[in-house]
């Protein structure tokens, strides 16, 4: 019996990382559950937008690195981050303005529109692989641990590291931070108030003068700064791979879903339902186990309930469960 | 739906978890015309309104007309066209022929926002609030065009409607049926219309919730804006009307005075149950 | 039909005869049995859209599991892992499985509330663990056996012909558990669900070695056509070959990817009939009555969940009878290659350029999308080579010239948004 180190062992592998990844999975689900909310669709591209603004922003990294600019302790890329956005931010408001504009005039069916974006997606999909290609890209520099293992070890003199990686903290860090104001800016601005009306009642929001098309305009430009945020974490995090971000879009949708479709704050909880499912799920007990159980009780195997292939599994069997027992997700799906 | 627009068809698809329902109907602004000037008339003249939403006309020829500060209430019986004429009164329906004129204008050519920003108020029979937002936010909203400051104007619909004071920082859609109809009256009188209509305002509460909705209407007649109405219960409303129109398959049947109409036993017996 | 598909069609047969006489004949057949399969998956695709308005975004899954007929079908049998402590456990841990997930269904209709929920929990996880316990050991003596060449339970030897209807069957059977679930709830989440069963089919194909060997792949697996070396072993065939003056190793390449075509054409056609008769009978006026109006034929007692899971369930076995006709056409089975990009996407594609609703224009918007697949990449090439012409070598060239490989989910994606946007009913509008 090692409490104490089972709680490090417990913290390492499974909390930290889970709540970094629940992190960068709540805030590519608030995309696409402000798309859903307001523009009445799911958004198939938004994991190909992910992919294509974390791609600009590892171009602006790699620019400003030969440039000999670094953050200090903090990746280059922080400083990239900004200018990643702006460049995505364009992009699809130009998307919009080329191909959704059109649609939303027609008053066409959301579900055209989501065929529309399964358009949109081949298209940045391909732009993805032109611009930065199908390899894994590690673009993460400056300090690689907040708390390193054997300093951990050494400072507690316990037998169990607990490595906090400095790309973790910063994700978790970035996101309430992201969190927070997109809130503020949702429930105390005029323009964040006449988005939620929007999508609480279309019609009257037209009767009482809200624009619509700086309505959906703002909520692009959220959706996409999200996205970019969300997929340059994930990328800092473990590494980028284009095909890594449209494989995202399942667990990402399944966020949002659980969460309440159209609710943001479904959005948050059910990121880290899901990334926390998917990590404890897929996580080899054998360690914590043997420390809290008494060595005649310990596991022999792994303690590994499913091979960690099986995370998409996961993501879905939380959520048909959550479908069946409430239908409507954790949150009641509607308004943003 | 399969309609005549391939970009609506949506091949009877009710897909939950990739979109979702309750979109709106009323058309993006920014394709309607302008206000020519029109004076002399009464304040509100919609006259010789003929039109509907396809092919087939609902509104024959129907001309409503309201003075500043009066109460004018449209009755009839169902399916006669009382909420066309008064969408399209309001720009939510293209007409074939007539025009509407408002406050020496002919708006005719106005896109339903244009019209607001001209001081049409409308309320709408059903999903007149924003449910997830507060009485207070719904307020806001209702203002969203001023550019001055409204806190005068919240402050009196608070006068008007007590309780919504009470409940400001809860969710609309939480409130019973009467609140509900408050707020959505209060989020129309927020943009100070000149002109206040509204589409069935007691449908579905009680009657003495309904009483008190008359009461209230009355009061805001007498600060001088003119109300528009269509009513399902004809006789309380034709009470305080200071003009009825009774619509039947879209023309005008009777028109007269609310206490004229009452006293005519012609429509006592078609319209009002003897 | 009018003349403008007449022309339509001829547009496309004229682009692989084009192909045939510029290229080489091998590409232009290999285009045209594809296309011919991707026509078939489109057929699918399109009943479940077309139809009846069902979004499905795991077709790659249905497709993947019709891909696994062939091996389970075909194969020779591993007869050495088919002992009690092994394969048959196996199949016993299998039934485990599915007799709990039954208990817990069972107790989840007859309970309620508290001891509902402690009920599901316990019947849940204690089966998972029996499961597991039952499962693990058995697995490890299947895969245990010859690791490089087998570790997998084999098939039943039988002619792979048999495969395809079968490979039809476990994609019915996945669609059932999917529809079942996603359409019986209390509003339709089968876009989401279908997304997921897709990825879970795919996990399951990649780790479970025992069942097709996994990422390692099934090669070899039997042909319903002659092999190319036996043909030109074959003096009658050489010597037939000589009588149209050709080469006896093109020949039988040719002759195989025509016996192919023959076969896929052949089920095509069948398919198309059929559609085109259950669209014409009161069975297709009623789906055409509930996708018009749906409350309407709620009303008059259309049972709709009901018909939306068994067209849903039909279209997922035609995506099931195309997987198993492209892994019998591969001869073998690589589940790494699955991608939703290629198989699922890329049908929906098809479907929307074709015409939904539409069975002509789904078989033309397959064959058209897959030759665009096909032929995309090598004009990419040849586009970027003569941009990059005029320029100096350097990273940006080999950048370009590199990346023109992905020109065609670009162009793809540009075609579908055209086509969407300026002809919204498809090239063959449904009448």
């Amino acid at each position: 019996m090692d409490f104490l180190n089972a709680i490090v062992a417990l913290l390492n592998f499974v909390v930290i990382p889970a709540t970094a990844y629940g992190a960068q999975l709540a805030l590519g689900a608030l995309g696409v559950t402000l798309i859903y909310g307001i523009l009445r669709f799911s958004n198939f591209a938004h994991g190909d937008t992910m992919a294509l603004g974390t791609g600009f922003v590892i171009l602006f990294t790699w620019w400003f690195q030969s440039m000999g600019l670094h953050f200090g302790p903090l990746p280059t890329a922080l400083i990239a981050l900004p200018f990643g956005i702006v460049v995505t931010i364009l992009f699809v408001l130009g998307t919009d303005r080329a191909v959704y504009r059109f649609y939303r005039q027609q008053k066409a069916a959301p579900v055209i529109l989501v065929i529309v974006s399964m358009g949109v997606m081949f298209i940045m999909n391909g732009l993805t692989r032109f611009v930065i290609g199908v390899e894994e890209i590690r673009f993460d520099d400056g300090a690689r641990f907040v708390i390193n293992a054997g300093a951990f070890k050494a400072a507690t003199g316990l037998a169990e590291g607990l490595a906090f990686k400095s790309t973790q903290a910063l994700t978790i860090l970035t996101a309430v931070v992201v969190v927070a104001a997109l809130f503020l800016f949702l429930n105390r601005t005029r323009t964040g108030k006449s988005m939620r009306a929007f999508s609480d009642n279309e019609d009257l929001a037209l009767l009482s003068g809200i624009n619509p098309e700086k309505v959906v305009a703002v909520t692009w430009m959220i959706s996409a700064g999200l996205a970019v945020i969300a997929g340059t974490l994930y990328g800092l995090d473990k590494s980028f791979k284009a095909f890594n971000y449209f494989q995202l879009l399942l667990p990402i949708f399944a966020s949002a879903i659980v969460g309440g479709l159209g609710n943001p704050l479904g959005a948050i909880a059910g990121g880290f339902l899901i990334a926390f499912s998917e990590v404890g799920f897929t996580y080899a007990w054998k360690k914590v186990a043997t420390y809290v159980l008494p060595e005649s009780l310990a596991p022999e195997g792994l303690a590994q309930l499913l091979s960690t292939d099986y995370k998409f599994a996961v993501s879905f069997a939380i959520l048909i469960v959550v479908l069946l027992f409430k239908p409507t997700g954790l949150f009641r799906g509607k308004s943003v | 739906m399969n309609t005549s627009n391939p970009y609506q068809d949506d091949r009877g698809n009710n897909d939950r978890s990739i979109t979702r329902e309750g979109g709106g109907d009323l058309p993006y602004p920014g394709k309607g015309g302008a206000a020519v000037p029109a004076p002399g008339g009464p304040f509100l003249a919609a006259e010789n309104m003929t039109g509907g939403y396809g092919a087939a006309d609902i509104l024959h020829d129907c001309t409503l007309t309201v003075e500043k500060g009066q109460i004018a209430v449209i009755v009839g019986p169902n399916g006669a066209g009382k909420s066309t004429a008064m969408k399209a009164v309001f720009g939510m329906l293209n007409l074939r022929g007539g025009h509407v004129k408002l406050d020496g204008e002919d708006i005719t050519a106005l896109t339903p926002q244009d019209r607001v920003a001209k001081g049409m108020g409308f309320v709408p029979q059903t999903n007149n609030v924003f449910p997830s937002m507060s009485v207070e936010e719904n307020l806001e909203m209702g203002a969203f065009i001023r550019k001055d400051d409204f806190r005068s104007t919240m402050e009196q619909v608070f006068d008007l409607f007590p309780i919504l004071k009470d409940k400001r920082r809860q969710p609309a859609g939480e409130l019973s049926g009467g609140q509900r109809q408050q707020v959505a009256v209060g989020r129309a009188l927020m943009t100070q219309p000149k002109l206040l209509m509204l589409d069935e305002p007691t449908a579905g509460v009680s009657p003495i919730v309904m009483d008190e909705l008359f009461d209230r209407i009355i009061e805001v007649a007498r600060t001088g804006i003119s109300i528009l109405m269509v009513e399902q219960n004809a006789r309380q409303a034709l009470e305080i009307a200071d003009r009825g129109y009774v619509l039947v398959q879209g023309a005008n049947r009777y028109t007269d005075t609310g206490a004229a109409l009452l006293a005519d036993p012609e429509v006592r017996r078609t319209f009002l149950g003897g | 039909m009018t003349l403008r598909n007449t022309l339509l069609f001829a547009f496309v047969a004229a682009l692989i005869v084009i192909e045939g006489m510029t290229a080489s004949w091998n590409t232009a057949l290999g285009i045209l049995n594809m296309g011919l399969i991707s026509a078939i998956l489109a057929l699918g695709v399109n009943m479940q859209w077309g139809y009846a308005g069902l979004f499905n975004v795991g077709i790659m899954g249905f497709v993947a599991l019709g891909g696994l007929a062939p091996v389970l079908i075909a194969t020779p049998p591993v007869t050495e892992v088919w002992t009690a402590g092994g394969a048959f456990r196996l199949l016993f841990a299998l039934l485990v499985g599915v007799g709990v997930i039954a208990l817990a269904i069972v107790l989840n209709r007859r309970l309620a509330g508290r001891t509902r929920i402690a009920a599901l929990i316990v019947t849940l996880i204690g089966g998972f663990f029996l499961f597991r316990a039952l499962l693990d050991p058995a697995v490890e003596v299947v895969e245990a056996f010859r690791p490089a060449t087998h570790s997998n339970l084999g098939g039943l030897g039988l002619p792979v012909l048999l495969a395809w209807p079968v490979g039809g069957l476990l994609a019915a059977g996945a669609a059932w558990l999917v529809g079942k679930t996603a359409l019986g709830l209390r509003s339709d989440y089968l876009a989401i669900a279908t997304l997921g069963i897709a990825e879970i089919i795919l996990a399951v194909m990649k780790n479970e070695d025992w069942l097709a060997r996994g990422v390692k792949n099934v090669i070899s697996i039997p042909r319903p056509v002659p092999y190319e070396v036996d043909l030109q072993a074959s003096a009658a065939f050489t010597d037939w070959a000589a009588g149209f003056g050709a080469d006896p190793v093109t020949a039988s390449t040719i002759v195989v990817k025509l016996l192919y075509a023959g076969l896929f054409a052949a089920i095509l056609l069948l398919l198309i009939w059929a559609s085109e008769l259950a669209l014409k009978s009161p069975w297709g006026r009623m789906m055409r009555a509930i996708r018009d109006n749906e409350t309407a034929a709620e009303a008059m007692g259309k049972d709709v969940t009901r018909r939306h899971l068994q067209i849903f369930i039909l279209g997922s076995a035609i995506c099931g009878l195309a997987g198993a006709m492209i892994v019998t056409l591969d001869s073998q089975l690589t589940p790494g290659t699955y991608n939703p990009l290629r198989f699922t996407f890329l049908i929906w594609v098809m479907v929307i350029v074709g015409g939904s609703g539409n069975n002509w224009g789904a078989v033309l918007g397959g064959f058209l999308i897959w030759y665009l697949w096909i032929k995309v990449e090598p004009w990419g090439h040849a586009l970027m080579g003569f941009i990059t012409a005029g320029m100096s070598d350097g990273p940006l060239k080999t950048h370009l010239l590199d990346s023109a490989a992905h020109m065609r989910l670009m162009t793809l994606g540009a075609v579908m948004l055209l086509v969407l946007r300026f002809s919204p009913r498809g090239l063959i509008p449904e009448r």
